[in-house]
């Protein structure tokens, strides 16, 4: 092996007495070589992001360094004063976080924060720190960069701040980048971008990467070295494709077996008889305006016609902004649309007052994204199972038992009805929320985003419950999520939106694997690990 | 953790506990301690303390045991700070629910009203109020009520607001509840703790309002206060320390108590903004 930048050694970090474990860290040893991307992968809590701060001395309180080495240039960088780290970071080790916009300051042009770097390290007059911003800038390849050196951080979409982000932390042309879930909170083709950005970074200056990632399709991307964490510890560590392709650890092979792969499943056959259709339905957002001020007016719902049939996973995909759940918000009337028709079951849910709209509401149900903002903190969840059917005129034992099987159903046990939301995990709160919508027996569930904040081993489970429900009940279910791998997955066909607009909808193989439109093509192509996950689905 | 055990971590706090415990133990049992009352008079006028035994905090201007007042006093001010609290939270938490979970004009509309009141100073018009409405008990704290509850209905017209967005908010108007239903049984108790603090807080301004409003003779002059009691001694307030300190002693204690108990309970009610170092 050649000479490693970086070597960890035995590290262990020591979380506070009381946490669930002693060490968020244990025992852990890796070393990084010159120009080679690492890949840390592991579900929420393994520990992969304290590595990472320990290096950076970014640990949080009351955590601490229990032992072992990380050597840098021959030195521990793990036991050194702050005004060593202080010199250390952003000049020979530099990170970039998940959340762009929150890591930029918001009150600072794009440009004056690139030359803070330089001016922390005390390199360059201010006029060459000037020219040099300038130059980052363009190699992170931002578009009409005179322009975006004199920008601030919400002038700038989601993607060009985390290349902004980038550019900092190539200021001082760093030896190590550590990249924390810089994708994660990025649109697909943003993410391709961002990770084609970093691939082709990698080349040009030599630079070694520590990726921390949850997702394969990332890691199959661009890792060089792959290393999979679970509660502290390594378990696995490979190539590429040695750890994809044949992974040896039982973890390892259960994330890999719980990611959507990709592969095209055969479609139920669709009946006719539609449990939601959508005509010509429109909504406009206007935002803004005023005294001698134009209003902002954007088209969240831009003439869409759409039907679901009964039993039928229509799954919606597209990028934030496309409007996708201010459909599913119109189509439970959460949000009222300007025109249009939304038939379920015959009755238009647009047309409806306020009375009679309380009362067919139980008719469609909504699953959330955030299964930690969907469940009353207050409320037992025997309440949330309860309250719905008792305000629909359902009697109260009857209600009671109903609460009891349904979270059999969804796999929880009735015992689990007397206890708090804060006593369960996310998928199993995201579990309560299924039995929460199922309790008001509806003709249709809109799920929204609802399994996008999970790990993917909780995902795959949650995905099978549904698929599981789906033919036992004989649901119909209007899908909404940004994952395509996950829409494949669950769906029988896919509508696409695109800034409002429906610009494709069919069958899943149809879409996946003859797309018609440009965009669609564009968003299958983005798909990180994409074509490993679809070259696959072409061999079965 | 059990509220007790975040609640007890807040040192201050369980100090400012006891101390209150204190007070209101006091305040109870004043007429078993002095069965005559704080009004009698009881030796000559201007005693120190401890000048004659059994008066611990000496006479007043009129011959009367200081203590004795001190004590009864107690009763007054807790009983004002905590009814008018209640009266001025009975007020403000519906109107600031409605502002905030209905909006559009019927906000805009509590919003005014509430700025009206809020323009003008606390004090100023605690003492109109009380002039108009002649000097009373009831009237004082009517009129601590009335001036205290415009933050309290901001306050929850704010957290009602940011209460509302969030998805089981959704999720209950997906059931079918109905509007008032959603703000009473899931909105409303997840503002609960906000209100709490706000409250511990405002029992300790009622307190020190009563008594700025006695010493400036506007008490209800039947009833022995804290705020009387250092009214009428301003005037020999260099011949007799006494008169006016003890009293003064008496609110600065149980505000204090008060105002710790209120930190604690924030601390306790909401975990993951206490400040850091606490862990």
């Amino acid at each position: 092996m050649t000479n490693p930048v970086l070597s960890i050694e035995h590290l262990s970090i020591k979380l506070p007495d009381g946490a669930d474990r002693q060490f968020a860290v244990d025992d852990c040893s890796y070393t990084l070589d010159k120009g080679e991307i690492l890949c840390v992968v592991g579900e929420s809590g393994s520990g992969k992001s304290m590595t990472a701060n320990a290096l950076m001395g970014l640990l949080p309180e009351g955590v601490s360094v229990g032992a072992g080495r990380a050597v840098f240039e021959g030195k521990n960088i793990l036991r050194q004063t702050e005004a060593e780290s202080q010199d250390l970071r952003g000049a020979k080790i530099a990170m970039i976080f998940q959340e762009p916009m929150t890591a930029l300051n918001p009150l600072m042009r794009i440009g004056d924060q690139i030359s803070e770097v330089f001016e922390a390290h005390k390199r360059h007059t201010p006029s060459e720190r000037r020219k040099r911003a300038l130059d980052l800038v363009r190699e992170v390849d931002l578009p009409d960069p005179e322009k975006i050196i004199r920008a601030y951080p919400f002038q700038l979409s989601g993607g060009q701040r985390q290349r902004a982000m980038i550019a900092m932390a190539l200021a001082l042309e760093p030896q190590i980048l550590i990249a924390d879930e810089p994708t994660t909170a990025l649109d697909v083709t943003t993410q391709a971008q961002i990770l084609k950005l970093i691939l082709d970074l990698r080349k040009k200056r030599d630079m070694a990467v520590i990726f921390i990632t949850h997702d394969f399709g990332v890691v199959a991307e661009i890792a060089d070295k792959v290393l999979v964490m679970r509660y502290g510890k390594i378990v696995e560590r490979g190539t590429t494709d040695a750890v994809l392709k044949t992974p040896q650890h039982d973890y390892t092979k259960h994330l890999l077996a719980a990611i959507p792969s990709g592969l095209v499943p055969q479609n139920a056959e669709v009946q006719n008889s539609p449990a939601l259709e959508i005509k010509a339905l429109n909504k406009v957002f206007r935002t803004g305006g005023g005294f001698m001020k134009p209003h902002r007016e954007v088209r969240a719902i831009d003439n869409i016609s759409l039907s679901i049939a009964k039993g039928e996973v229509l799954g919606l995909v597209g990028e934030s902004g496309s409007g996708k759940s201010t459909l599913g918000r119109a189509v439970v009337r959460l949000v009222t649309p300007d025109s249009g028709q939304i038939l379920v079951g015959g009755s238009d849910m647009a047309a409806l007052s306020e009375t009679e709209l309380r009362r067919a509401r139980y008719k469609v149900q909504m699953v959330f994204q955030d299964p930690y903002a969907s469940l009353n903190p207050r409320h037992k969840i025997l309440r949330a199972l309860t309250d719905g059917p008792i305000a629909k005129a359902v009697p109260k034992e009857q209600a009671r038992a109903r609460a009891h099987e349904l979270m059999e159903i969804v796999g929880l046990g009735a015992d689990a009805v007397d206890r708090f939301p804060h006593e369960f995990s996310g998928g199993q709160r995201q579990r309560i929320g299924i039995a929460r919508a199922l309790a008001m027996d509806p003709d249709l569930i809109i799920a929204d985003e609802a399994v996008s904040a999970l790990d993917v081993s909780i995902q795959a489970q949650v995905l099978d419950l549904l698929r599981d429900l789906r033919s036992k009940l004989n649901l119909s279910i209007l899908f909404i999520t940004h994952d395509l791998r996950v829409a494949a997955q669950l769906c029988d066909r896919i509508a696409v939106m695109q800034k409002g607009k429906l610009v494709e909808i069919g069958p899943v193989s149809d879409v996946f694997l003859n797309p018609q439109d440009d965009y669609t093509k564009r968003l299958l192509a983005a798909v990180p690990g994409g074509g490993w996950g679809l070259a696959e689905a072409a061999l079965t | 953790m059990s509220f007790w055990k975040r609640f007890a971590r807040n040192r201050g706090a369980v100090f400012g506990l006891v101390l209150l415990l204190a007070v209101i133990i006091i305040a109870l049992i004043a007429p078993m301690i002095y069965p005559r009352g704080p009004w009698p008079m009881v030796q000559r006028p201007f005693l120190a303390p401890y000048a004659v035994d059994g008066l611990p905090l000496g006479t007043d201007t009129l011959g009367r045991n200081v203590a004795a007042g001190l004590v009864y006093g107690a009763q007054v001010s807790l009983l004002v700070g905590l009814i008018s609290t209640v009266m001025a939270l009975l007020i403000g938490v519906p109107l600031g629910a409605v502002a905030g979970f209905y909006g559009g004009w019927l906000d805009e509309g509590a919003m005014r009203f509430t700025e009206f009141f809020q323009t003008i100073p606390n004090f100023a018009l605690a003492i109109v109020l009380v002039a108009i409405l002649e000097p009373s008990l009831t009237s004082i704290t009517l009129s601590i009520a009335i001036v205290s509850w415009p933050p309290v209905a901001r306050l929850v017209r704010a957290e009602v607001m940011s209460v509302s967005k969030r998805e089981y908010v959704d999720a209950a108007r997906l059931a079918g509840l109905s509007n008032l239903r959603i703000l009473v049984g899931q909105v409303l108790p997840n503002t609960v703790s906000p209100i709490i603090v706000m409250a511990s807080l405002m029992v300790a301004t009622a307190i020190l309002l009563e008594s700025s409003l006695s010493f400036l003779g506007l008490g209800d002059p039947n009833i022995m206060s804290w705020g009387y009691q250092i009214g009428a001694a301003r005037t020999v307030i260099r011949s007799a320390w006494w008169l006016s300190f003890f009293p003064g002693l008496a609110i600065v204690l149980t505000v204090l108590a008060l105002n710790l108990i209120g930190e604690g309970l924030n601390d306790a009610l909401n975990p993951h903004l206490s400040r850091k170092g606490r862990t």
